[in-house]
């Protein structure tokens, strides 16, 4: 039953690479749009990123203990 | 410029195979005891167990061991429990490295214990092959002993203190310019005051909450750094265990309820929804107080141990080929997570700090909101 754990951590990372893609592509967008507050989406980017990560790694958790 | 690129890309990888022939000379140590026991002579072996040296590396253990090439030494750390015949303290080597629960030891209060996958139970209490869980509390003493984890936290804040003592002392003299590691140090406490407190809990009242902020965020930033040092003392794994950062989830949930105010126990007691739907709201809310700390313990503790188990999953990748033909490969994937592994160490630091400030500050906030919107509703 490791295949299963495997299999749900493998979900999980998808998950996090639809998140954090969506989030690089339109805080990159937002930067090019105004390059004046590149700091503050790149701020806002760096926090949303981590918050997402977060999520896809409780699964990831969930998985190993199994 | 390329040459310095050239030296720092040597350093590197030079780093890199160090640790992959520390752990070849500790994984060969491990080798010769597995075909001591196993009677048979097999051709290579059954498949190199990356999970075992995994949880050798992350885990917890009772001693403290040194695999540089030129020193190879097991420190036993101090076992101290406390039982219920008094406290009981003894050198760990009387287990002799044992970790399948055969070596019974003795103390001098009369007590057996037994040691199991690195915890420690009574040998009297234990059945003839009964497995026993970590959570059986009542086979087992209250252990305190003194665990490699503990010495890491020892490590981490001599090495806190000894960096903000010296910043301190830099600015003891106000007649002379800040040098040395200070300029390092005062730009990271002024991004703390400036970006992380003042806008999150406002500019009245973030001095008293300033010493804990930036603790924590000394303290995973450390921490977490010195975890990706591949060097044999160095290398401990501390808040990738998720006892360490319960606990400091444990801080920021007992310093947000203890600072909240009326309006936040309002706001989770008596919610601004219509009466009827309070029996679902209020247990929302509740739980909504548990839960934020729990993410906040569950996203830094998955990150870090991610992390270690890819950094050393890449490293046994050489020994699962089989072939030194693999260690470019490898060593050049272990750079490149090394990079990552940095940003992590620092983000996830910045990220726990971030979000202990939001909690802090919504506990504390005044009642500003409420006012604005009466003033709408009147005015439509």
């Amino acid at each position: 039953m490791g295949s299963l754990a495997g299999i749900g951590a493998g979900l999980a990372a998808i998950g996090a690479g639809i998140g954090i893609g969506r989030i690089g592509g339109s805080a990159t967008e937002a930067m090019a749009r105004q390059p004046e507050f590149a700091n503050k989406i790149q701020t806002a980017m760096l926090i949303a990123a981590a918050l997402v990560e977060g999520v896809a790694l409780f699964a990831v958790v969930v998985a190993m203990i199994k | 410029m390329t040459n310095k690129l050239f030296r720092y890309l040597l350093a590197a990888f030079l780093l890199v195979s160090f640790k992959a022939i520390s752990q070849h000379h500790e994984t060969a140590g491990q080798h010769a005891e597995k075909s001591e026991h196993q009677t048979e002579n097999t051709e290579h072996d059954e498949g190199f167990d990356v999970g075992e040296l995994v949880s050798h590396h992350l885990a917890d253990s009772h001693d403290y061991q040194f695999e540089l090439p030129f020193l190879h030494k097991t420190i036993h750390l101090p076992v101290i429990l406390w039982t219920n015949k008094g406290l009981s303290v003894f050198p760990s080597s009387k287990f002799k490295g044992d970790n399948q629960g055969k070596v019974i030891v003795t103390d001098d209060k009369g007590n057996k214990y037994v040691r199991l996958h690195e915890v420690i139970y009574y040998a009297d209490k234990l059945g003839e092959h009964e497995h026993p869980s970590a959570f059986d509390f009542d086979k087992r003493p209250l252990n305190f002993s003194v665990t490699k984890n503990v010495t890491g936290i020892f490590f981490s804040f001599i090495l806190l203190f000894l960096v903000m003592y010296l910043t301190a002392k830099v600015y003891q003299n106000p007649k002379k310019l800040p040098k040395g590691i200070a300029g390092f140090v005062e730009p990271i406490i002024i991004f703390i005051r400036d970006d992380v407190a003042i806008p999150n809990i406002g500019k009245a009242k973030y001095e008293k909450y300033m010493p804990y902020l930036l603790t924590v965020f000394f303290f995973i930033l450390f921490s977490n750094l010195i975890g990706l040092i591949p060097f044999s003392p160095f290398g401990y794994n501390l808040t990738g265990n998720i006892y360490i950062t319960f606990v400091l989830a444990i801080f920021t949930f007992i310093i947000t309820t203890l600072s909240g105010n009326k309006h936040y126990w309002k706001h989770i007691l008596t919610p601004d929804v219509p009466k009827l739907l309070w029996p679902i709201m209020i247990p929302i809310e509740i739980l909504s107080m548990f839960t934020k700390p729990f993410a906040l313990m569950v996203r830094l503790f998955a990150n870090i141990l991610a992390g270690h188990t890819i950094m050393i999953s890449l490293v046994a990748l050489i020994f699962i080929g089989g072939t030194l033909m693999v260690a470019p490969v490898s060593g050049f994937f272990v750079i490149f997570m090394s990079f990552i592994e940095l940003m992590v160490a620092f983000i996830q630091a910045y990220i726990f700090t971030i979000l202990s400030a939001l909690f802090i500050g919504l506990a504390i906030e005044e009642h500003g909101h409420e006012h604005e919107a009466k003033h709408v509703e009147h005015t439509i």
